[in-house]
């Protein structure tokens, strides 16, 4: 029965000490204690925090990165295309105008062609009523001599022109 | 391996035949010392050993911290008996005086560490007995260790723990988040973690203290696990929210009648906790240290060296299993404590809780 029956100076003494370290312990160990440990993770968590924003941060930095690459090549790709095309445009111009300016030079060179082939023509033509006149006056001055004489210097006188 | 095995076992069980040899006459001087006592007080019959006696004289306390015998003299460490009757007033005087005399001193008279009066009145006493000199060593331990500790967090602040810090960090870290945390919500867990933390590591390290040999058995006396149970009821009811007392005195969704049988039924669970708690730690412990007294008294009864050699190695089996039961005992006092704690303060009604 004494080991069940409880002893009250024990009771007394558990109870005193008991209090004394639930006091103490709480006050000048568990306390700073759970501080420390409360601190240290929120540290650890902070540390966490950070290395995952630096990740993202990291990570944003590289997709800009990439982007910025990106779109440069886009930009080149562009500049490229549009400095082919002003190169295509500029040929394709200068040849037309090439072309224009030799069709108009030909045009020009035919015009002179055909105004001195006509002024050549007006000459000749000048020239071959003025030998048909002489022709005709000679022919003229000599049939009051002779006939035959006559005909036969205008054939003279036509083959002289023919080779005119 | 099998080789480093079969050497292993050997060497265990030569260490244990050793330590039965030795531990032999301490406990048969202690059943002689018993025996002395004995026919002191009971004139004159002469006795086998009996180990019924021996074994609770070492799980009960006293008023003498006996560590053992060497032949004819004890080895104890006298205690104060503190004392105070209505009639005497308060008296202070060594154990010694009960025990190298007659058992009387200054009109107090110590019979089966029972301290009376002879002259009837009422006697309060408040000695240091083996059990308080144990306790107060381990107040003192619990001290030394958690403001070493505390030191070290001061010193190391944002550092890894290390040596008896890094020892007992995960246990304080377990207590906050397993039990405290876990049992009485984020809300309120950290006004009752001084408590919690206390308990657990006073139960541990008393349990502890109490497998050393010739060391008090705190833990195993019933009005220290009283004291403990009972501070948890009070902190328990005094916590008790709306809640609590609707879940004792009207349970919600019962119908009234039933209330007059459900009502004293809750009334006798709010009170069967704290004194569970308290059988609990006590049969556990003193049931431990009965075990290995009883093992080691079998050497004894049998008047065997040679049972050593059985005994000797089951014992050594049963001081392990005990060193795990003084940390389970130590964790299932504060997860029932924290526990009991969350169901009073929880404020909102949970049916998967129950």
């Amino acid at each position: 029965m004494d080991l069940i029956t409880p002893s009250f100076g024990l009771i007394f003494w558990q109870l005193v000490f008991f209090l004394l370290l639930v006091i103490v312990l709480g006050k000048f160990a568990w306390k700073p204690i759970l501080a420390s440990l409360a601190e240290r993770e929120q540290s650890i968590e902070d540390a966490i925090e950070l290395a995952k924003k630096t990740r993202a941060e990291m990570a944003q930095l590289k997709a800009d990165n990439d982007k910025a690459k990106a779109e440069a090549i886009i930009e080149r790709d562009a500049i490229l295309k549009q400095a082919r095309q002003t190169a295509e445009k500029m040929i394709a111009t200068a040849k037309n105008e090439a072309a224009q300016e030799a069709k108009a030079e030909i045009e020009k060179a035919r015009k002179s062609f055909r105004d001195e082939q006509a002024a050549a023509v007006a000459k000749l033509k000048g020239e071959t009523a003025k030998i048909a006149i002489e022709i005709a006056e000679k022919v003229l001055r000599r049939e009051l001599a002779d006939k035959a004489a006559q005909e036969t210097l205008v054939s003279e006188w036509l083959k002289d022109a023919k080779l005119n | 391996m099998s080789r480093n095995r079969t050497f292993k076992a050997l060497a265990f069980t030569v260490l244990s035949f050793a330590l039965s040899v030795f531990a032999a006459p301490a406990v048969f001087a202690q059943h002689e010392h018993a025996a002395a006592e004995e026919h002191a007080h009971e004139h004159g019959k002469t006795e086998e050993f009996n180990p019924g006696q021996t074994i609770l004289h070492h799980v009960s306390d006293a008023h003498e911290w006996h560590l053992g015998t060497i032949g004819e003299s004890h080895i104890s460490i006298p205690l104060p008996v503190i004392l105070y009757s209505p009639t005497k007033g308060l008296k202070v005087f060594s154990s010694s005086h009960f025990y190298h005399g007659n058992g009387t001193h200054d009109g107090f008279t110590l019979h089966h560490e029972h301290i009376t009066a002879e002259d009837g009145s009422k006697v309060y006493d408040f000695s240091v007995t083996k059990n308080v000199a144990s306790l107060i060593l381990s107040v003192v331990l619990l001290l030394l260790i958690f403001t070493s500790i505390k030191n070290s967090y001061a010193k190391r602040t944002g550092k890894a723990p290390k040596g008896l810090q890094s020892a007992l960090e995960p246990f304080i870290l377990f207590i906050r988040d397993e039990v405290a945390k876990n049992y009485i919500g984020e809300k309120h867990y950290k006004r009752f973690l001084p408590y919690l933390l206390t308990l657990f590591f006073f139960i541990w390290i008393n349990n502890l203290l109490g497998l050393l040999p010739g060391a008090a058995n705190v833990t195993g006396n019933i009005a220290v696990t009283m004291v403990l149970a009972i501070l948890t009821f009070i902190i328990v009811n005094i916590n008790g929210k709306k809640t609590y007392w609707q879940h004792i005195f009207a349970m919600p969704g019962v119908p009234a009648w039933m209330l007059v049988i459900l009502t004293p039924v809750e009334i006798v669970g709010m009170m069967m906790r704290p004194f569970s708690l308290m059988v609990r730690l006590f049969a556990n412990i003193t049931a431990g240290h009965i075990i290995l007294l009883s093992l080691l008294s079998l050497i004894f009864i049998f008047k065997s060296a040679a049972l050593s050699v059985v005994v000797g190695p089951f014992t050594v089996f049963m001081t392990l299993i005990e060193l795990l039961v003084a940390i389970l005992q130590a964790y299932i006092f504060t997860v029932l404590t924290a526990s009991y704690i969350g169901a009073a303060v929880e404020e909102h009604h949970h049916d998967d809780h129950h």
